[in-house]
């Protein structure tokens, strides 16, 4: 395993034209986030809908286009190949979205399914029947699976065979987009404890978004907490689950909903209103829900400041366990 | 008074593949100005039961058996489709996982809230004073000038405080909210479901709540009905169903949750096996497959256990799970 990252984000941004004829403008959906992702590591995106997340993972795999900063692969520099030049990358880099039946066409088998990939890519010379049987058996499904068509499918049998999709080719590095959304807990576990096999056993590099903070906390090595189209903080899990430092990650966490009725509950409670990316608010973006508002935030942007091993964009980071002040904490 | 009834109902569609036996013997209540939560992983017959109730079951679908009584009175099983037309919307609401589904986007706000109160007998006035009155319930800023802009002008969770706005503008005696925060983040998902919980005793109406988020259901519920494969398989109060459950499957289901895991693991647990194909359901207990506590006569016909006060569990050895969630968790 080398130590260079296998993916590499810079300063990206992602712009889409809005208005008419008179009133043209643009919005920054992703407005200028880096990162980068090591072999056989599992790098977490988090934030709300809307948040950027899933532009910013389309962006990485070329299917949005950029219109500030790089994305390095393996490498090479890919956000200004063309189209044709990105599919061989996109060998390497596989997708697992949403959907799970969605995303399988209701007409092909499972067999077809998983060696789609293979006819996609014009890959010829290899046995698809015994890469379907390879690829089952990867993802603990049994071989006779092959001839089963989509409804057949669990929820989770679904995932699987969209997991097998996404391993064929060999990839390099996985991006998942919300992989177990709409799945009970137990099927998430599986899902994600399958995820996590492969990635030891190939050593790929994962991607993950979700908005599920518990999923974060178990699978991920570092985390990204996504506002706006912007990364508000980074770092290990550990240190951003032991004691965020921006006040966004702060809440979020205080937020989480726990299964336990009689749990006493601190929360910082912010307001509900989220900004529209129509209309920006100056100064550092959160400051219009930030408990710990202070002027200069109303003015002045901050930029992402190292904190141990993390990145923080916020003018006055929290101290571990801090307490908004005045009346903002609510017990439940 | 109880506002919802459901003794012993059973739905079945019909299906190329043979007759599809969809919610099997499902009893519960909702009492008045009570929140109940659904807990069931995809395919247990959440959505089904919420169509039942609602008489809309797809054309192959059918109530074979048991009431559905609204009210104490009119049993909606079979009740003719004016006078069911009669009661949704005006005495049963409800509010789903995508606002953008229940919302026109080519209509403003108010337009569309004053067209739902078309059964008011009120001036356009005093519709639009109303609609301007729900919105400031659900906390939206400036609510007289939100009535003149469009869903896409609200962020996510904003057109999710509208959809509720919307649905509770009747003061129905129920509310059913199907996943209606699965697609916010958890700051936005606490605010929802504290409006949820104070709307609820403001107008005092009860609240069928469905989820698949423990958390949440715990933090949100007075009462907690668990689905399985179509069947209730245990019911009771939100503390004796997450601090003392006594179903297996139930104690499977929280085990699983990560949130439960105080540590952080690469392994989560998972429930081994799959749910069964509801053409052939399992004899007797319909967990018995799965179940690692399973003897020979669960393929008996299970009765469900009462466990006193009002918490039942459908299975014969309820009465003796009594060891609490905590010792479970000191034990793995």
């Amino acid at each position: 395993m080398s130590d260079e990252p296998i993916l590499t984000v810079q300063d990206v941004q992602v712009t889409f034209p809005t208005g008419g004829m008179v009133n043209r403008s643009s919005i920054l959906g992703v407005a200028g986030v880096s990162l980068n992702i090591n072999r056989g590591e599992t790098f977490a995106l988090v934030g709300e809908s809307g948040s950027g997340k899933t532009t910013l993972a389309r962006a990485i795999n070329g299917l949005q286009d950029i219109s500030e900063g790089e994305i390095s692969f393996d490498g090479g520099r890919i956000d200004t190949l063309s189209r044709r030049a990105m599919k061989p990358i996109r060998r390497r880099m596989a997708m697992m979205f949403q959907d799970p039946v969605g995303s399988l066409s209701p007409r092909m088998t499972v067999g077809d399914l998983v060696t789609e990939p293979f006819r996609i890519h014009g890959i010829e010379g290899r046995n698809l029947r015994e890469e379907t049987a390879r690829l089952l058996s990867l993802v603990g499904l049994p071989a006779d699976f092959a001839s089963r068509f989509p409804h057949q499918l669990s929820g989770g049998q679904a995932r699987r065979v969209g997991v097998a999709r996404a391993i064929a080719l060999d990839p390099a590095l996985i991006i998942a987009d919300e992989p177990t959304a709409g799945l009970d807990v137990s099927v998430q576990g599986e899902v994600l404890n399958l995820l996590n096999d492969l990635r030891e056993r190939l050593g790929l590099a994962m991607l993950i978004i979700t908005h599920n903070l518990h999923v974060v906390h178990h699978v991920a090595d570092r985390v990204a907490v996504m506002y706006l189209g912007r990364f508000v903080e980074t770092g290990t899990t550990e240190e951003v689950f032991d004691a965020p430092s921006h006040p966004y990650t702060a809440a979020l966490l205080s937020a989480n909903p726990e299964p336990d009725p009689d749990k006493a509950r601190e929360r910082i409670s912010l307001p509900a209103e989220v900004p529209s990316l129509l209309n920006r608010p100056p100064g550092c973006e959160f400051h219009t829900r930030c408990p710990w508002v202070q002027d200069r935030c109303r003015t002045v942007a901050p930029m992402p400041e190292p904190i141990g091993t993390r990145r923080v964009a916020c003018h006055a980071p929290l101290a571990p366990g801090a307490r908004p002040p005045g009346n903002q904490m609510e017990t439940a | 008074m109880t506002v919802l009834t459901i003794r012993d109902l059973n739905v079945v569609f019909s299906t190329e593949a043979g007759p599809l036996h969809a919610l099997k013997d499902v009893n519960f209540e909702v009492p008045e100005r009570r929140i109940v939560g659904i807990v069931g992983e995809s395919g247990c017959g959440k959505s089904t039961l919420i169509n039942a109730i609602l008489g809309l079951l797809a054309d192959n679908g059918g109530v074979t058996g048991g009431s559905i009584t609204f009210e104490g009175q009119t049993d909606l099983v079979g009740l003719s489709p004016d006078k069911m037309r009669a009661l949704r919307g005006e005495r049963i609401s409800t509010v789903f996982q995508d606002p953008m589904g229940a919302l026109n986007p080519v209509l403003s706000i108010g337009r569309q809230m004053v067209n739902i109160q078309y059964r008011s007998g009120l001036s356009r006035a005093e519709k639009e004073a109303r609609a301007a009155e729900m919105l400031e319930l659900v906390r939206i800023p400036d609510a007289r000038a939100a009535l003149s802009r469009f869903p896409h002008q609200f962020s996510g969770g904003m057109k999710q405080r509208i959809a509720i706005a919307m649905a509770l503008m009747m003061e129905p005696a129920l509310l059913i909210a199907d996943e209606p925060t699965t697609a916010l983040d958890a700051t936005l998902e606490v605010a929802t479901i504290e409006l949820l919980k104070d709307l609820q005793e403001k107008i005092g109406c009860s609240v069928l709540f469905i989820s698949h988020h423990l958390g949440v259901i715990a933090e949100l519920c007075d009462e907690v009905v668990v689905m399985y494969a179509g069947e209730v398989v245990e019911r009771g109060d939100v503390r004796s169903i997450f601090n003392d459950p006594r179903h297996p499957y139930t104690r499977r289901l929280l085990e699983c949750d990560p949130a439960r895991q105080s540590s952080r693991t690469r392994n989560l647990p998972t429930i081994p096996g799959e749910i069964p194909d509801l053409r052939a359901r399992p004899r007797g207990c319909v967990f018995r497959p799965r179940c690692d506590l399973a003897v020979d006569t669960c393929a008996d016909p299970q009765a469900e256990r009462d466990l006193g006060g009002g918490h039942q569990a459908r299975c014969q050895k309820a009465q003796g799970l009594t060891n609490t969630m905590a010792e479970l968790g000191a034990a793995t």
